[in-house]
């Protein structure tokens, strides 16, 4: 969707202001959302892809106006609710009103060593990859109002194909619920002038990881 | 700052509340989480002691410390540093003393006529196995948004400057392939073991912001 969580290029943010020393977390419950972040995410009801369409779906200027693990304590919430895990009462009651649902999985302590490491994307090939390192290719212009990775700066671009990431879900796929849906994965590099035109800083390159379907021959 | 979103607000020296004008807001925040937290537990979908043991894991092991022996090793190992510019993940994972990493790592490297920097225009990807959780100034709109268009106005945020001649190549975090930036061995640094290197390596030197430190920076 093309909201505001797709900021590249945008202007009026000001300056970027890293805090000397900062801590992991600024106060407790962030490191209880980034941990019930974590351990919902093996409950089997979503993945990775439908969390980050959650918070993108929130409104604007709470997207904006609220701190980055308000987000996603806002955007837990709002899947924990769509898929009937807990009640709107139970979050305003402070506890558990309804029979819970059947989960995949609930992390132990034990096991959470084990649980942190990422787990891999790749999957095994649909079709033989379309491109090849150096071919160029043409992004299209597309405007999903669903999530998708391809930013709106770099749509309708002309950029040179890289690398090849292997086979990959697809996100844009996954929040449709169509499944994983695997595609081939390029980093696709782009002049800095073919982006923001003439103006553009001098030297600069930028690549996005872009999955098959947003490219075509150019 | 007062147009600024609130992510920057965590960039002044005070803690979290004081983000927020109210006292009372906080304790709002604050009982919600732990509102969410009861019910999740009553209903049987986490278990507490799973989240502590989660947060110390980050507050505690995993952060740039582990990057850093990864460049120190870059740095010191030609043979390595080729393994790893080919294929990061396999490179470390073959290695047996640099810890374990998913798929899907991938090294980049400075040179005097290219600086890479790393950024995730539509959300917050960071290569969290080797740097641990990203800064806020990582996850804010304004790093998010300028860095794709304006690099060298965000590297001087940060007090770098490049030659005007310096390629300067943004990677934009699209997909679940994570970048790590492997700086520039900074100079007089000859016959220093990996320990010693691994001191110079900051994690913004690993993100494309900062550079790695010099020798007489580091507090010997």
């Amino acid at each position: 969707m093309n909201g505001v969580h797709d900021m590249g290029g945008m202007h009026g943010f000001g300056p970027v202001t890293p805090e000397k020393n900062e801590p992991v977390f600024h106060a407790s419950w962030e490191g209880r959302v980034f941990a019930m972040q974590r351990a919902t995410g093996l409950l089997g009801y979503w993945n990775i892809d439908m969390g980050r369409a959650a918070v993108e779906k929130l409104p604007p200027h709470v997207y904006l106006g609220v701190t980055y693990y308000e987000k996603w304590q806002r955007g837990l919430e709002a899947r924990l609710l769509s898929f009937g895990l807990v009640g709107a009462d139970e979050l305003e009651a402070g506890h558990a009103l309804h029979p819970a649902k059947p989960v995949k999985r609930t992390l132990a302590a034990a096991e959470v060593d084990g649980a942190l490491q990422r787990g891999s994307y790749t999957r095994p090939e649909q079709a033989p990859a379309r491109f090849k390192p150096g071919a160029q290719v043409h992004t299209r212009n597309i405007n999903p109002t669903s999530h998708t990775r391809l930013p709106r700066y770099a749509r309708d671009r002309v950029g040179m194909i890289e690398a090849i990431r292997g086979c990959h879900v697809f996100p844009d796929s996954v929040v449709l619920g169509k499944g994983e849906d695997p595609q081939w994965l390029y980093t696709v590099v782009f002049d800095g002038k073919e982006l923001w035109g003439e103006q553009a800083a001098p030297g600069l390159k930028v690549s996005i990881e872009a999955f098959e379907p947003y490219l075509e021959p150019a | 700052m007062a147009t600024e979103p609130r992510d920057h607000e965590h960039a002044h020296d005070h803690d979290h509340g004081d983000a927020h004008p109210h006292g009372s807001e906080l304790t709002e925040q604050q009982a919600r989480v732990r509102a969410l937290e009861t019910v999740l537990t009553e209903k049987g979908y986490i278990d507490p002691a799973a989240l502590d043991r989660i947060v110390e894991a980050f507050e505690t092991r995993i952060g740039p410390h582990i990057g850093a022996r990864i460049v120190a090793k870059a740095w010191a190992d030609p043979q390595f540093r080729k393994r790893l510019l080919e294929d990061a993940t396999a490179a470390i994972n073959a290695d047996g003393t640099l810890g374990r990493v998913s798929d899907h790592l991938i090294a980049v490297e400075n040179t005097p006529r290219r600086r890479n920097m790393i950024v995730c225009t539509l959300c917050s990807c960071y290569p969290w196995e080797v740097l641990g959780l990203p800064p806020v100034w990582y996850k804010s709109a304004a790093y998010r948004s300028r860095s794709v268009i304006d690099p060298r106005g965000v590297l001087k945020d940060f007090g770098v400057a490049l030659a005007a001649e310096t390629e300067v190549r943004i990677w934009d975090s699209t997909a679940e392939t994570r970048f790590i930036v492997i700086p520039m061995r900074p100079a007089g640094t000859d016959g220093w073991d990996e320990e010693q290197l691994a001191e110079l390596v900051t994690r913004d030197s690993m993100v494309g912001t900062g550079e790695a430190l010099r020798p007489n920076e580091v507090r010997r």
